[in-house]
């Protein structure tokens, strides 16, 4: 007998799957414990006696840097070439879809040797006024690409390709009705996209593009094949010569997985920002 | 006087499709002026093309005694600049069947950001128009709400006060109450009704013949991409001419 005011009982549901879904994961983690946490070669000492050296540190200061300074130069680019590709004037598409073919097209890795033997291709660099003989600029070649400049412009360069796109996408997710609204108060176009498109556009165009810090973020170990002076060069120089080459990798994978999660942390809190008005009480949009 | 509309023989076609085949029409300063008719007679292209959203393919259509989208020159018509079509459109409001609030900005941002950025107010100035702007149409407590907060017939009032900010002297209404709940629509007539009482130049795109009645000076029927007839609404709605008007007053009375 059931009586109204007391709780129903019943058997729940037995959820077999989970158990066996745990059994499988302990199995796994069992193999893993026994097989690469015990390894010899792992050396958890060695881990932490790099993890904080000053030039690891250095290293991952230079990563930080080339992140931000790339992601800068290719957001800015980005949104320039976003809005050159679907503007009316069909030189600046041309131009436009032409950077983002040829950027996009070839692999970063190769871009980052490139302007790291730019010297190879263009001894000197020289910028003169066409049909004078005034010389604006004018040095050597490998004067110029010092430090982190090649690995800088490669980085940027790549990164502005896809920016483009990821801006592009966002500026075409905006309502019409925006423009015209923006239009009809008498604004030209230029001051509309600044101020009613592309703002709503970032609620799109944020997502993606926080992905594409982190993975700019990694994607700075490759400039390593310049010696560029970044987390993964630093860690690759030490394995070189004491030859613990499995112990300074996890340093590195280490750093790269706390910046991530730090990154990750960041994009939740832009994302939010951007997310402003957005959230439908009721009502039309 | 000059008029505040001047349209002859406006046309306008996409591709093969003649939406506008010969518009003539006049709107006197302080005119209230309805357009009404069946979907696709052309009426809400018309009124885009009074402020260049869409471009007139032939005729020649004026506001305040200046041409639409050109500048003629001897015999030779010019294209306007972007940034001078921008500059005619100042002086022309327009209120969208969608609102087209900017989601983005609160009511208050909605109202404040063309006087701002078109005509270089002081943000000072511009929030306390705005704030009076708002209280005008009853929502000075919501001027710091978004769009997404505000219901429809909220929405669209806030609309009608960012095209008043600009001080138009002519305010286009592109069907204002077609997306709004039944009983939202009173809330933002009230608001045009009152417009219209202070004297604004009007053109309206409506399915409200109560409204037409009661406040146009001019009721005009299109239908087919044509003016079938035009007057006084006591003439068009009360004593229709032509078979055409009769039939979709049938309709919608």
């Amino acid at each position: 007998m059931t009586s109204p005011n007391r709780p129903l009982k019943a058997v729940p549901v037995r959820h077999y799957g989970r158990w066996a879904a745990a059994a499988a994961v302990l199995a796994l983690a069992y193999l893993y414990a026994t097989t690469v946490l015990a390894s010899p070669n792992l050396e958890p000492a060695t881990i932490g006696r790099y993890l904080f050296k000053d030039y690891v540190l250095d290293g991952v200061r230079t990563t930080l840097l080339l992140t931000a300074l790339s992601m800068a130069f290719g957001i800015a680019g980005g949104i320039l070439l976003a809005v050159m590709r679907l503007s009316a004037n069909p030189v600046l598409r041309v131009v436009a879809a032409a950077f983002v073919w040829f950027f996009r097209g070839t692999p970063l890795l190769v871009q980052i040797v490139f302007f790291g033997f730019l010297g190879a291709l263009i001894p000197r660099l020289t910028i003169t006024v066409p049909f004078t003989d005034l010389v604006v600029f004018d040095q050597p070649t490998n004067a110029v690409m010092i430090g982190i400049v090649p690995a800088v412009l490669a980085l940027s360069f790549n990164e502005m390709a896809y920016a483009a796109e990821i801006v592009r996408a966002g500026i075409l997710a905006v309502d019409p009705g925006q423009t015209e609204a923006a239009y009809a108060l008498g604004m030209t176009p230029a001051l509309s996209m600044r101020r009613i498109v592309l703002p709503q556009a970032m609620r799109v165009i944020a997502p993606p593009m926080g992905n594409e810090v982190i993975t700019m973020l990694k994607s700075t170990s490759l400039v390593s094949v310049i010696a560029g002076r970044d987390l993964m060069t630093a860690v690759q120089t030490v394995y070189a010569e004491n030859y613990k080459v499995i112990p300074l990798l996890c340093v590195a994978a280490i750093w790269y997985l706390a910046l991530v999660s730090a990154l990750s942390v960041l994009q939740y809190f832009i994302e939010r920002r951007f997310g402003r008005g957005q959230r439908a009480v009721g009502g039309v949009r | 006087m000059t008029a505040m509309i001047h349209a002859e023989g406006v046309r306008k076609t996409y591709g093969h499709l003649e939406v506008l085949r010969g518009i003539d029409l006049t709107v006197a300063p302080g005119e209230v002026c309805c357009l009404l008719g069946p979907s696709g007679s052309g009426k809400s292209t018309f009124l885009r093309c009074v402020n260049h959203l869409e471009t007139v393919t032939a005729g020649q259509l004026r506001v305040d005694g200046e041409l639409v989208g050109y500048r003629r020159r001897g015999e030779k018509l010019h294209e306007l600049r972007p940034s001078e079509i921008a500059a005619r459109r100042r002086d022309i409001g327009m209120v969208f069947q969608r609102f087209n609030l900017f989601p983005h900005l609160t009511a208050l941002g909605n109202v404040m950001e063309a006087p701002v950025r078109v005509l270089g107010e002081t943000r000072a100035a511009a929030r306390e128009r705005a704030r009076a702007l708002l209280d005008r149409v009853g929502l000075a407590d919501k001027a710091d709400a978004y769009p997404a907060m505000l219901s429809g017939g909220q929405q669209q009032r806030v609309a009608i006060a960012r095209a008043l900010a600009m001080r138009p002297k002519l305010m286009l209404f592109d069907e204002p109450t077609s997306a709004l709940d039944p009983e939202l629509v009173g809330e933002v007539l009230d608001v045009m009704r009152a417009l219209a009482a202070d004297g604004m130049t009007m053109l309206v795109v409506t399915h409200e013949m109560g409204f037409a009645r009661e406040v146009a000076d001019t009721v005009v029927f299109m239908d087919g991409g044509v003016v079938v007839e035009s007057g006084t609404p006591a003439q068009v709605l009360g004593d229709p001419q032509h078979d055409r008007t009769r039939a979709f007053l049938a309709k919608v009375l």
